[in-house]
């Protein structure tokens, strides 16, 4: 059994049809082949399938899509909004905080939108906003590193490399 | 050469940090600096493609059919209901794929779906294509396996009884053994007995080791693909390319030319993914017998039963020294419990004493370890394979003898350093930074300040170890290279480099692509890596054993370095000087004595074009294969474990302790690690504190154990992501990462392995801090709460 419905997946209205007890993320990852979004667990334990509903981040492998109809979903492929990388994702790369990937499209998610609602997270606070997504290869050094240069670099309007540039220059 | 392309190249080589800039101290422009990996932006985007993320067109999904006893004989298997459902394509067992496999080719104990007997709970059965994974699951219900139950044995000391002889989990290898005995190893250097008998002190302890497993965040997964030509092709989530495709080959019964097999990005591995799975046969057969795709998912239920990871060990060791702290007997008897099946076991019970040796000098030393089938999930190699058990038992047993001998557990380090030459059972070390190493976690720990001077419930604790940079011989005997490495040279200043290493998230694409732009001058993002298909690449052996930086990275040098002479040639031609004055780098090829005169120099593009008009088109393979000469001992067994060079780590854990809860807080774990040479320092340190991280939780939160008893035993106690705890960002304590430097003559640059080495003093040097706080000694793991508190209780009824 299927069922249409529609819902707005990175900023564009999509009308679909999945099987009835499809989740968000089968949806995402079998139908719109969107598959940025990873599949850990399937039961809500890790964290990799983590997206943005409405600006918030939830675990899409638990969630029936029907409950996404006529909502906003952000995907890690929708984070940059554009060509270039966005700060966070730039400011992960440049600290190495992916090694396999995996985990890491839930996790910039999460801390998406935890910057959305908090320029200047402390170390505490990122430990909070990430305690949802596991990360295997890590210990979760240079993902906190991450984001909290992804937070300088927003608040003083340069990239995340300037940042690190000037910081090398004790500036 | 067009100018626009011209300034494009000049453009491209001043954006890049590692190009514009002069020469480090060491010469190197790109190498040793924290450049970004190649594929770093596609994870980072979502658009990097892991084997799940691929799906071609009429793919049938398959799922795996389990056995639900430990240990049982197959009587019959009816799956007539099965093929009969709707969208069911085939159905296979074990009788199609009778031909038994293992990464060892000694100890080949496994089929892919079980044959007569399964050993397991979790042994796979027989295997389903249909459209979608809920055909294929209403399939598995429909199949009908009738077993006859057998005795199980859940403890490798209840394997070793005759009654379980008599009906041994395989049959034995020889008339007259107990089947149930995968291996024994004993092997003595020097005479230990007389020098335990003069030791002015001897430490003795019963150690023991819990057995975890790698839960990477990726499940496995294979997708199986056969032409109409009737090639196969194998995608899977493995880090052993090569290997995998020779035992499809085998299996299967086709000719290993015929199969290739192509590795996607792997979403983590840690030794779990390193040889071949059911899945990845039973995906090939079926493509073979269906003529569609087949792919295979493993649930995250499934990878605790498939497992391969650290063995629980039981251990007992003796260590004797003198008054003033030398090391004089070692003494060491192992019982490791293998579970069903024999994996990388032969290796796993020799590595169990072998990579004991350093860094210190042993006078003299003795290993017993036997390894045991018992009816769980088979254990394998788990990052520090074989060797993170033993020193956790080692390291221990120095702190008691550096208390005993009233000595600072550092000091006493100090002076049973070896420093290079041979180890007692005569492996040759060549380079080691260790010193180095317990001197910068010492500082950086403020461990003077702190060691028995920190008040009740707070503590710190110092472990030391040694690893392997791959290992001297390949896993199937031969006398090929190990590594090769092509280079492709194009016109616009491109280059391609070809390589089979695995990445499974450390980094060997960027260390190869860093070493490309090095040798050869150009930008690094003028560098393709193309990894880890048989089809394209040359051979190699596969993300195990910390191996690929230097043997792969030898390879990527050498590669690089016959094309590069090529291009001086020409150049020096063209500007009238001696090749040997021809230097690439920085997007230029120049007169290294006059670097800035404008007509000393080319566009490196225009270097490859005057170059590739005088030889050709620009390419060459290069390859490394191991020193077989001098570098191990000519007993039997000498040869595993030697490696062509050695890293080194020490680590200074602080921990709180609260002795009412026996809640071990892990504060901060300071990380010293000899890697010869950090080829990219961001890369080094991403490998310490992912390695200690593993071992921290290790140590603290894993435990895989299975359920006791009738009718549940052998049942996984805990086989989710949220029962199974691994560590949050709120559980971790703060690693610090200390990069120490001793070149060694056999790596690349100098440079050794980073990736397994720090995960080993994780769990021992918290031990010791526990007992620097609350003054238990923890010798049995993990520091569970529990566990702890009753430590505490039992310590505090012994002292009143
Ligand atoms: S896949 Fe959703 S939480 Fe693991
Ligand atoms: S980078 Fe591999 S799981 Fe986080």
């Amino acid at each position: 059994m299927r069922e249409t419905l529609s819902l707005t997946v990175n900023g564009d209205l999509i009308e679909t049809s999945a099987p009835t007890h499809y989740t968000l993320l089968e949806t995402l990852r079998y139908i719109l082949g969107l598959t940025g979004s990873k599949q850990g667990c399937d039961k809500g334990d890790c964290g990799a399938c983590t997206v943005l509903l409405d600006g918030e981040a939830i675990l899409s492998c638990i969630l029936p899509v029907q409950e996404a109809a006529g909502r906003s979903v952000v995907t890690v492929e929708g984070l940059a909004g554009g060509p270039r990388p966005s700060p966070l994702q730039d400011a992960l790369d440049l600290t190495g905080g992916a090694q396999c990937g995996f985990c890491t499209p839930g996790i910039l998610c999460s801390a998406t939108q935890l910057l959305a609602g908090n320029g200047s997270p402390t170390r505490d606070e990122i430990e909070h906003a990430l305690s949802g997504n596991l990360c295997r290869c890590t210990g979760y050094t240079k993902i906190f590193e991450a984001v909290e240069l992804a937070a300088a670099a927003c608040r003083s309007g340069r990239t995340a490399g300037e940042v690190l540039a000037a910081r090398a220059e004790g500036g | 050469m067009h100018p626009d392309e011209l300034n494009a190249l000049q453009r491209a080589a001043a954006d890049d940090p590692g190009i514009a800039g002069f020469p480090g101290p060491d010469g190197l422009r790109v190498l040793g600096r924290r450049n970004r990996k190649p594929e770093g932006l596609r994870k980072n985007t979502g658009a990097e493609a892991y084997t799940d993320d691929l799906a071609l067109p009429g793919m049938l999904h398959a799922k795996l059919l389990r056995s639900p006893h430990p240990h049982a004989q197959i009587v019959s298997i009816d799956t007539q209901h099965a093929t009969r459902i709707v969208g069911v394509h085939a159905v296979i067992t074990g009788e199609d794929l009778p031909t038994k496999y293992g990464i060892i080719p000694w100890t080949r104990d496994e089929q892919a779906l079980a044959v007569d007997k399964v050993r397991y709970v979790g042994d796979a059965v027989a295997c389903v294509a249909a459209v979608d994974e809920d055909t294929a699951n209403a399939a598995l219900e429909a199949i009908e396996v009738e077993y006859e139950v057998l005795p199980f044995y859940l403890e490798p000391e209840q394997a070793l009884t005759a009654e379980a002889a008599a009906v041994p989990i395989h049959g034995p290898k020889r008339e007259g053994r107990n089947g149930n005995v995968t291996k024994h190893v004993e092997l003595e250097f020097g005479p230990v007995d007389d020098l335990m008998a003069a030791a002015d002190v001897v430490v003795e302890g019963d150690y023991y080791f819990h057995g975890t497993t790698h839960a990477p965040i990726e499940p496995h997964c294979a997708i199986g693909h056969v032409d109409a030509d009737g090639l196969l092709t194998v995608w899977s989530s493995t880090q052993v390319p090569h290997y995998l495709q020779r035992e499809l080959a085998r299996v299967l019964g086709l000719d290993v030319a015929r199969v290739r097999v192509v590795q996607p990005a792997v979403g983590g591995a840690f030794g779990g993914k390193s040889e071949p799975f059911d899945l990845e046969f039973c995906v090939a057969l079926l493509a073979l017998r269906t003529g569609r795709p087949v792919k295979l998912l493993y649930t995250r239920e499934e990878l605790f039963y498939s497992h391969r990871g650290r063995h629980p060990m039981r251990m007992w060791y003796r260590v004797g020294a003198s008054r003033d702290g030398k090391l004089k007997a070692v003494d060491a008897r192992s019982l490791l419990d293998g579970g069903a099946y024999a994996s990388f076991g032969l290796v796993t019970t020799y590595y169990s004493g072998q990579l004991l040796t350093a860094p210190y000098e042993l006078e003299s030393y003795r290993f017993d370890s036997t390894r045991v089938y018992t009816n769980k999930p088979p254990c394998g190699p788990k990052r520090g394979h074989g060797s993170v058990q033993p020193r956790f038992a080692f390291e221990i047993s120095l702190d008691k003898l550096a208390a005993e001998l009233g000595l600072d557990p550092i000091e006493l380090r100090r002076r049973n350093f070896m420093g290079t030459g041979r180890t007692v059972n005569e492996f040759r070390v060549q380079s080691n930074g260790f010193l180095e190493c317990l001197e910068a976690v010492e500082r950086a720990s403020g461990w003077k300040e702190k060691h028995r001077k920190l008040p009740y419930g707070r503590g710190v604790g110092v472990a030391g170890s040694c690893y392997i940079s791959g290992t001297n011989y390949p896993i199937y005997p031969n006398d090929m290279p190990q590594a090769a490495v092509q280079v492709q040279v194009e016109r616009s200043g491109r280059v391609s480099v070809l390589h089979g290493a695995s990445e499974i998230g450390q980094g060997s694409d960027a260390t190869m692509a860093a070493i490309a732009a090095e040798e050869l001058g150009v930008p690094l993002g003028y560098v393709r890596v193309l990894s880890a298909d048989t089809d394209i690449v040359p051979v190699d052996l596969g993300a195990y054993s910390s191996r690929e930086t230097l043997m792969v990275g030898n390879a990527c040098v050498s590669a690089c370095r016959q094309v590069a002479e090529r291009v001086r040639g020409s150049v020096g031609s063209a500007l009238g000087i001696p090749p040997e004055r021809v230097r690439l780098a920085g997007g230029w090829a120049f007169d290294a004595e006059e670097p800035t005169r404008d007509d000393r120099r080319l566009p490196i593009a225009a270097a490859f074009q005057i170059a590739e008009a005088e030889h050709g088109t620009l390419g060459a393979i290069g390859h490394y294969n191991t020193p077989k000469e001098g570098v191990h001992g000519e007993y039997r067994g000498g040869t595993i474990g030697a490696s062509p060079a050695y890293s080194f780590t020490a680590h200074v854990a602080e921990v709180e302790v609260d002795p009412e809860t026996g809640f071990v807080d892990v504060k901060t774990i300071w990380v010293a690690h000899d890697c010869g040479k950090a080829l990219n320092p961001m890369l080094v340190e991403a490998q310490m504190e992912g390695s200690a991280y593993m071992g921290f939780a290790e140590a603290i939160f894993e435990h895989q154990v299975m359920k006791r008893g009738n009718p549940e035993g052998g049942l996984h106690d805990a086989p989710s992501l949220l029962d199974y705890r691994i560590p949050t960002s709120r559980d971790c304590p703060e690693f610090v990462s200390l990069i120490v430097e001793s070149a060694d003559p056999e790596g690349p640059y100098g440079a050794k392995e980073a990736g397994e080495g720090p995960l080993h003093p994780s769990l021992p040097a918290i031990a010791n801090a526990i007992w620097d706080a609350v003054g238990v000694r923890m010798d049995a793991l993990p520091f569970t709460p529990d566990r702890v508190w009753r430590a505490l209780r039992d310590h505090s009824a012994r002292s009143a």
